[in-house]
């Protein structure tokens, strides 16, 4: 027997040559969830039946001679982006047992393509965590190691996509939520840049700084799930209507002349030594491939944490405002129709409320100046760090976290370092940049290590294609993590 | 109670929220319906529920329509808009925040002339005109439970405030008369107060006339009509200045007008009031209106009222009062100048007449606007010309229009079928006065004797003969005629 194929690049060319049909890949799929997902915990709900009637489609539609990347490839979501029909929690009590009447864009877009939806990945709790423990109804596991953390938010996809419970995913992004778990599971992890992807039927954390990302085991597989949902949607005000690239052909390999800035902001204490000598080695790797490597600094990256922290809780506190149980979602019933809010309020996580209250506080009359007014102001001097750093070079190169994936519960009562996880992801957010996190080796405990790749705005495809060469020419995405392999 | 203003100068500012008859609403593509008569919950779609994952998209007829009031109302128009969320918590309010504009409102520093009582004019400032969006509708229910309806969530709404100008009630009543008069003539709210698509909210605080600091203000709320604003606001004066002159002081807060007691009442005080937390939406990016978008807007605008007042009085010779009648309502006023343009050879002072001694008095008895009624201006214009030619004199015409108004007929086909026409036949008329003053022998001899009153009396004879349809003058002038010819004899 012909083994499976392993990425979205080679199940396309059995889908094609007729090695294999979408139902036999979805079905191959679903009993690997079924057998591996009880320890794994990556799914929130498993959508089988619309998979394998999405699966017969895709196939008969390939019958009909149509191609596509995506076309009959098995896929996962992650719980916060809505799927019509499709439970859609976001990792909340507050949304349990919520079925959207609608797709999100994106959703549409990769049924537009044919892709095969595997069901609703894992997350924090309205995308708030940087470990998927916040999770409001189950903890999951990092497929190279059980005991660790697969980071977070999208801790379920990128679980999922290492552990071959899908072909790839999506995930969404709000600091670091799609890099920081691709570092953390060995896997690729896009995060396009703001407004590149329409928000509309993506649940809200923080407006100004959500956006859906994509995840792949090869920078290819992760390019062909970006190709399918980019792109400009009249419906979300912010979704940039620009033309989209044809991002798979950018992917060349070739990289001589790239000019690859080294921010010193981003080599500070606190980063383990291990993933500083793996990052560096991969600098070096680009270096080889004909890159030119420039020092670069990024002043205000010291501040992107606060600043982070004050505006990402201040639009959070006002989106979920709208969880109150009187249109939708569960309804705790009360003496009168406060209580009854106040009590269905009461569902909401403890993360959650701390950066609710974080955010009111923020927000408030006297302490707005000082607090979110000044956030904005700090953010600005961010972004204009990356525009002059992009003046410079093409890309900027640093880890994609401080650390390998810590073990669960390690940091789970410490808010403070667990923010901290996300350090070096967060202003790509603040800034309109786009960012990805590619394997680059493993630390002493076999966990994986990420490089980021920062990009411009809207320069995507030169981040895709300098992570490409350096895959290409390191391979460390042929590594498999243990879980089903005994 | 005294008369406060005697003491005090009262310092008003009105806020007045207009919903924007759009098609659709401010964010979303639902249809704007009459929240009275829509059944609850049909007009909404998962953007104006606050669904999750939605998002905002500005409606841009409702921003032309915004544009259209602010630059009514003399406003600088800002180029540069930015949409705020205003963070409050209520069951009606889907999103827990209403999406609004609050440091860089569409329009400011407008005013606009209202006319007082005594005839003379005042200005008063418009310091904003800004778009927000509307709630939904409570309903509690007796014994528990409430109800909600989200037709009205996501309707286009225009706040409108007011510079402190205002001095009394009956000045807010026709600050807030005119707004909603040029909100109708510009097309975009129907100022049905009952239904609450117009909404008045007066600030009132008093001061001792020659202060310059101002006194503590109450707003008041649940106005249903310009009545209730006038009253109301009469009463918040009077109220305060009891307090005053018992020593005591006015308590910030919001209080209600009782339709039926005629008072206000407490509902909530400053120490209640919200915190908005405003901040800039970030699903919206920031609204920019080009020069051109605003020239365009303002080359669409309508004539307004008090533009059209000082042109009928110009052109057409129309009193001030007359002027202001005609253009009361912008279909009237245009009903009237297709009237005036139809009567090149009458002078628009006479229609002018018809319409508000006779129309008008049929519309208010018959109940129907100027859009309702079966007359139309050619068909005024025609039965005038009816009684310059001497067809039909004026009851006669009178009785006409009502026919017209009642039948939808022209005046010629109602004069032929009824046998209306006026008689102006001098022998028939020399006739009919030598039988009257035949069947009056005592009536003659008085009058030949120099009680000339009774030519009255035989004036009314003759036109009761002719049921009326005497033409007045001719009639007129051949009694006295032949009686002048008598008394020679």
């Amino acid at each position: 027997m012909r083994a499976p194929p392993q990425t979205v690049t080679e199940l396309r060319s059995a889908l094609r040559r007729g090695e294999i049909t979408s139902v036999a890949a979805t079905q191959a799929m679903l009993d690997r969830i079924v057998a591996l997902d009880n320890e794994l915990k990556s799914y929130l709900t498993i959508t089988d039946e619309l998979a394998l009637e999405q699966a017969a489609a895709a196939d008969r539609r390939r019958a009909q001679g149509e191609d596509g990347a995506l076309l009959g490839v098995p896929i996962a979501v992650k719980d916060i982006i809505c799927v019509a029909g499709a439970p859609t929690t976001a990792g909340s009590k507050i949304l349990d047992g919520f079925i959207p009447p609608y797709d999100a864009f994106v959703v549409q877009k990769l049924k537009e393509v044919g892709a095969v939806i595997l069901g609703k990945t894992n997350t924090d709790e309205f995308a708030m965590g940087s470990s998927t423990e916040n999770s409001a109804y189950f903890i999951t596991r990092n497929p190279w190691d059980l005991e660790h953390v697969p980071g977070g938010s999208s801790g379920g996809s990128a679980a999922a996509v290492a552990a071959e419970l899908a072909y790839g995913a999506l995930g969404t992004d709000t600091g670091g939520s799609v890099r920081q778990p691709a570092s953390f599971c060995g896997v690729v992890g896009l995060r396009p840049t703001y407004g590149r992807i329409s928000r509309w039927g993506v649940v809200a954390f923080a407006s100004s700084l959500d956006q859906v990302g994509t995840f792949g085991r090869t920078v290819a597989d992760a390019t062909a799930l970006f190709q399918a949902i980019a792109g400009y949607d009249r419906r979300d005000s912010t979704s940039l209507n620009v033309p989209v690239p044809d991002y798979a052909a950018a992917l060349t390999g070739d990289i001589r002349g790239l000019r690859v800035g080294v921010p010193a902001e981003y080599f500070v204490s606190g980063i383990e030594p291990e993933v500083e000598t793996a990052v560096r080695a991969a600098i070096a790797k680009l270096e080889e491939l004909g890159a030119e490597i420039h020092p670069i600094t990024l002043p205000h990256t010291r501040y992107a944490l606060p600043v982070y922290y004050l505006i990402a809780p201040a639009e959070a506190s006002a989106n979920l405002g709208r969880y109150d149980g009187v249109r939708y979602g569960p309804r705790v019933e009360g003496a009168d129709m406060i209580d009854t809010v106040k009590k269905t309020r009461a569902l909401f996580g403890p993360e959650v409320k701390r950066r609710i209250m974080l955010g009111t506080y923020a927000l408030s009359a006297g302490y707005y100046d000082a607090y979110y007014g000044r956030a904005l102001k700090v953010r600005t001097l961010i972004k204009q760090d990356f525009l002059n750093a992009f003046a410079q070079v093409d890309v900027i190169a640093c880890p994609t976290s401080p650390t390998t994936a810590f073990k669960v519960g390690e940091r789970a009562d410490d808010p403070i370092s667990m923010y901290l996880a996300d350090i070096f992801t967060l202003s790509v957010n603040l800034s309109a940049s786009c960012g990805l996190s590619v394997p680059c080796g493993f630390d002493s405990k076999g966990l994986p290590i990420g490089l980021q790749l920062i990009g411009n705005a809207l320069q995507e495809a030169t981040i895709l294609n300098a992570a490409y060469a350096y895959e290409q020419a390191t391979g460390w995405h042929q590594e498999k993590p243990r879980i089903g392999r005994g | 109670m005294t008369n406060p203003t005697t003491y005090y100068e009262p310092i008003i500012g009105l806020e007045i929220h207009a919903e924007l008859m759009t098609n659709s609403k401010m964010f979303c593509g639902c249809k704007v319906v009459d929240s009275a008569e829509a059944p609850p919950n049909t007009a909404v779609c998962p953007v104006c529920l606050g669904m999750p994952g939605m998002l905002p998209v500005i409606n841009r007829q409702a921003v032309e329509y915004a544009l259209r009031v602010a630059l009514a109302l003399n406003c600088t128009i800002q180029h540069h808009n930015i949409f705020a969320r205003k963070n409050y918590f209520y069951p009606d309010l889907p999103k827990a925040y209403q999406i609004s504009q609050y440091e860089l409102p569409l329009g400011v520093n407008g005013w606009l002339e209202i006319e007082l009582e005594d005839g003379s004019s005042k200005r008063i400032g418009v310091r904003r005109v800004h778009m927000e969006e509307d709630t939904g509708k409570l309903t509690h229910l007796e014994g528990g439970g409430s109800l909600v309806d989200y037709n009205r969530s996501g309707v286009p709404l225009l706040e409108i405030v007011s510079e402190p100008d205002i001095h009394s009630g009956e000045e807010a009543r026709a600050y807030g008369l005119k707004i909603r008069q040029i909100l109708r003539y510009l097309g975009v709210n129907s100022g049905d107060m009952e239904k609450g698509v117009l909404r008045v909210e007066p600030n009132i605080s008093i001061r001792p006339v020659g202060s310059t600091a101002f006194g503590t203000r109450t707003e008041l709320k649940n106005l249903n009509s310009f009545k209730a604003l006038a009253e109301g606001t009469a009463y918040e004066i009077a109220r305060q200045a009891e307090i005053l002159n018992r020593g005591g002081q006015v308590v910030q807060e919001t209080r209600g007008w009782h339709d039926a007691r005629r008072i206000t009442f407490s509902q909530r005080s400053k120490e209640e009031a919200e915190d908005y937390r405003y901040f800039p939406e970030p699903d919206l990016p920031p609204l920019a209106i080009s020069d051109e978008w605003i020239a365009t807007v303002r080359a669409s605008l309508p004539e307004l009222p008090d533009a059209k007042v000082a042109r009928y009085q110009a052109d057409y010779g129309l009193s001030a009062y007359d002027a202001r009648v005609l253009t009361e309502e912008r279909a009237v006023a245009a009903w009237f100048e297709t009237a005036v343009a139809a009567a090149p050879t009458h002078a628009a002072k006479t229609v002018a007449n018809w319409v508000i001694n006779n129309l008008f008095a049929l519309m208010n008895e018959k109940k129907q606007g100027i859009e309702q009624i079966q007359v139309t201006p050619a068909g005024l214009v025609e039965l005038i010309g009816l009684v310059e030619n001497r067809t039909i004199n004026h009851n006669t015409a009178k009785e006409v229009l009502a026919e017209m108004f009642a039948t939808g007929q022209s005046a010629p086909a109602i004069v032929q079928a009824s046998g209306l026409a006026q008689v102006s036949d001098e022998a028939a008329i020399t006739a009919v006065i030598a039988n009257v003053l035949a069947a009056n022998p005592d009536s003659v001899t008085a009058y030949l004797g120099g009680k000339e009153k009774l030519l009255g009396f035989f004036i009314g004879q003759v036109m009761r003969e002719l049921h009326g349809k005497g033409d007045p003058a001719v009639v007129n002038r051949l009694l006295s005629q032949t009686l002048a010819a008598r008394r020679q004899a």
